[in-house]
């Protein structure tokens, strides 16, 4: 088995275009939610979410680039440079072989279905653009990020809702570990920021009116966001011998179904995800300082993970820190277990640990120490990341400090 | 037909019972409904009356809208339909 390092980060998100501004942002306890601005956004109940601002497509992509690509695409491609420069690897030969892409997304192309729909059921037409199809495909930023960086080794995308991203990353990661690739591109993106997008979450009536409270007594439901966080996976030993600076190490994670309900979730399916990450990595449960929540802000989420951390930690549960940072970018649903991971690289790495902000009431069901409203300097060795999905499926990670 | 009868048999048929076993004591967790099924009647009832029924699955007990018996949704409804008009 080798071990893997994470080489490079990529992102964009509403907390910022880059690594370092999401950062500085979640350092900052800043809040991405607002008001939405798109077409008939007049007709939704529900009008705020993590949108990504002052982005303007036409500035990066030229027009026969922008046929081809989604804003899921757009996004997804923007920080897959970013992290792709960082790590310094230029992919050809063996390496580009063996080297893939594996990413997550719930939705794929949202925005180009409902463009497209719109035009023939509202606008009558009866034709539509000839890329279509290989624009609202969930596989085209996979894809498109093997065209651009000649990555012709195993690639594909998964599509586990919520813990889409998780579930990726974990793929990219066994693979990294037991040898079949040395460097392995993955993450994570969504846009569903559009009408028929936000209808659809609407409909469900668990999304709040005003902020993504997580963990506070008042809470009333969850946020939508939008983004993509992409990261390289490397051979730890390779990384190390070309001298690449090292964000952290990828040491463990595990994977549940809950096998019960398509939305409600359940204590023990998270538990069980939480405890296989900890045996997979071959970690005693006091060396865990820090979770990344899954932290939706429903009721329904918020008291079963904390719940299940109570159940898996014991006593320890209350000596780490968990705090979801969707009360700052939002749920970036396929997308937001990547976006989260980067809350715990910054904890390993730079020893903050980002908070749950808009937090207003303590709730004795989610009594663990959530970061309240302002990050915290901490030495962090070992992270968790959750992500807990729609349908019961379940996947979390572990890193450490490199 | 009149609301009440309307709303008794989409919460029946959501609850696959006849609309007869539904009373205006019953709750919904009496009659099988769960939260899922509680959207949906929600829905439904929307659907039926042309009306917005300020619900949050999150916390279903707070707001206006009280659904603690068949009989209490009734009342909301009416007078959610004697606002529209």
């Amino acid at each position: 088995m080798n071990r893997v390092a994470i080489t490079g980060a990529g992102s964009i998100n509403s907390l910022g275009h880059s690594v370092k501004e999401t950062l500085e942002s979640m350092a900052a306890g800043s809040c991405g939610i607002g008001e939405l601005s798109f077409r008939d956004v007049d007709r939704l109940d529900i009008k705020i979410g993590g949108q990504v601002k002052d982005f303007v497509p036409t500035t990066v992509f030229n027009r026969q680039q922008l046929s081809l690509y989604d804003r899921v695409t757009q996004f997804t491609l923007i920080a897959a440079k970013e992290a792709i420069k960082q790590s310094g690897i230029t992919f050809s030969g063996e390496l580009s072989a063996r080297s893939g892409v594996v990413l997550g997304t719930a939705g794929g192309g949202v925005s180009t279905w409902d463009d497209n729909y719109r035009a023939v059921y509202e606008e009558g037409k009866n034709r539509v653009h000839p890329f279509v199809v290989p624009k609202l495909m969930n596989n085209a930023a996979a894809s498109h990020v093997s065209m651009e960086y000649n990555l012709k080794g195993p690639s594909f995308t998964v599509s586990t809702a919520c813990a889409s991203s998780n579930h990726a990353m974990a793929q990219a990661f066994q693979m990294v570990r037991s040898g079949l690739s040395d460097v392995m591109i993955t993450g994570g993106s969504e846009s569903m920021l559009c009408f028929g997008g936000v209808k659809a979450w609407e409909g469900l009536r668990v999304m709040s009116k005003d902020a993504c409270r997580p963990f506070s007594a008042n809470r009333n439901g969850m946020v939508q966001g939008e983004g993509a966080a992409i990261f390289v996976l490397e051979n730890f030993d390779n990384a190390r011998k070309r001298g690449a600076e090292i964000l952290a190490e990828v040491i463990g994670y595990a994977m549940s179904s809950d096998a019960s309900d398509i939305v409600m979730p359940s204590k023990q399916g998270a538990a069980r995800a939480i405890k296989g990450a900890l045996i997979d990595a071959q970690l005693n449960s006091e060396e865990v300082q820090y979770i990344n929540a899954h932290g939706t802000g429903t009721a329904a989420n918020d008291k079963t993970e904390c719940a299940a951390v109570a159940d898996v930690f014991g006593k320890h549960a209350d000596n780490l820190m968990i705090s979801s940072t969707k009360s700052m970018h939002g749920h970036v649903i396929g997308g937001t277990g990547a976006i989260e991971l980067l809350a715990c690289i910054m904890a390993v790495k730079d020893g903050i640990v980002a908070p749950t902000i808009g937090y207003e009431e303590a709730d004795p069901e989610c009594a663990l120490d959530i970061v309240p409203n302002q990050s915290r300097e901490a030495k962090v060795d070992v992270a968790l990341s959750n992500a807990f999905a729609f349908g019961g499926l379940n996947a979390v990670l572990a890193i450490r400090s490199a | 037909m009149d609301i009440g009868a309307k709303v008794i048999d989409i919460i029946a048929e959501q609850a696959i019972l006849e609309p007869d076993d539904v009373t205006l004591e019953s709750t919904l967790e009496s009659l099988g409904i769960d939260s899922m099924g509680l959207v949906e009647s929600i829905f439904a009832i929307e659907e039926a009356f042309d009306i917005q029924i300020p619900f949050n699955a999150n916390d279903p007990s707070d707001g206006d809208f009280n659904i603690s018996s068949v009989a209490s949704i009734i009342s909301g409804i009416e007078k959610l339909v004697a606002e529209k008009s």
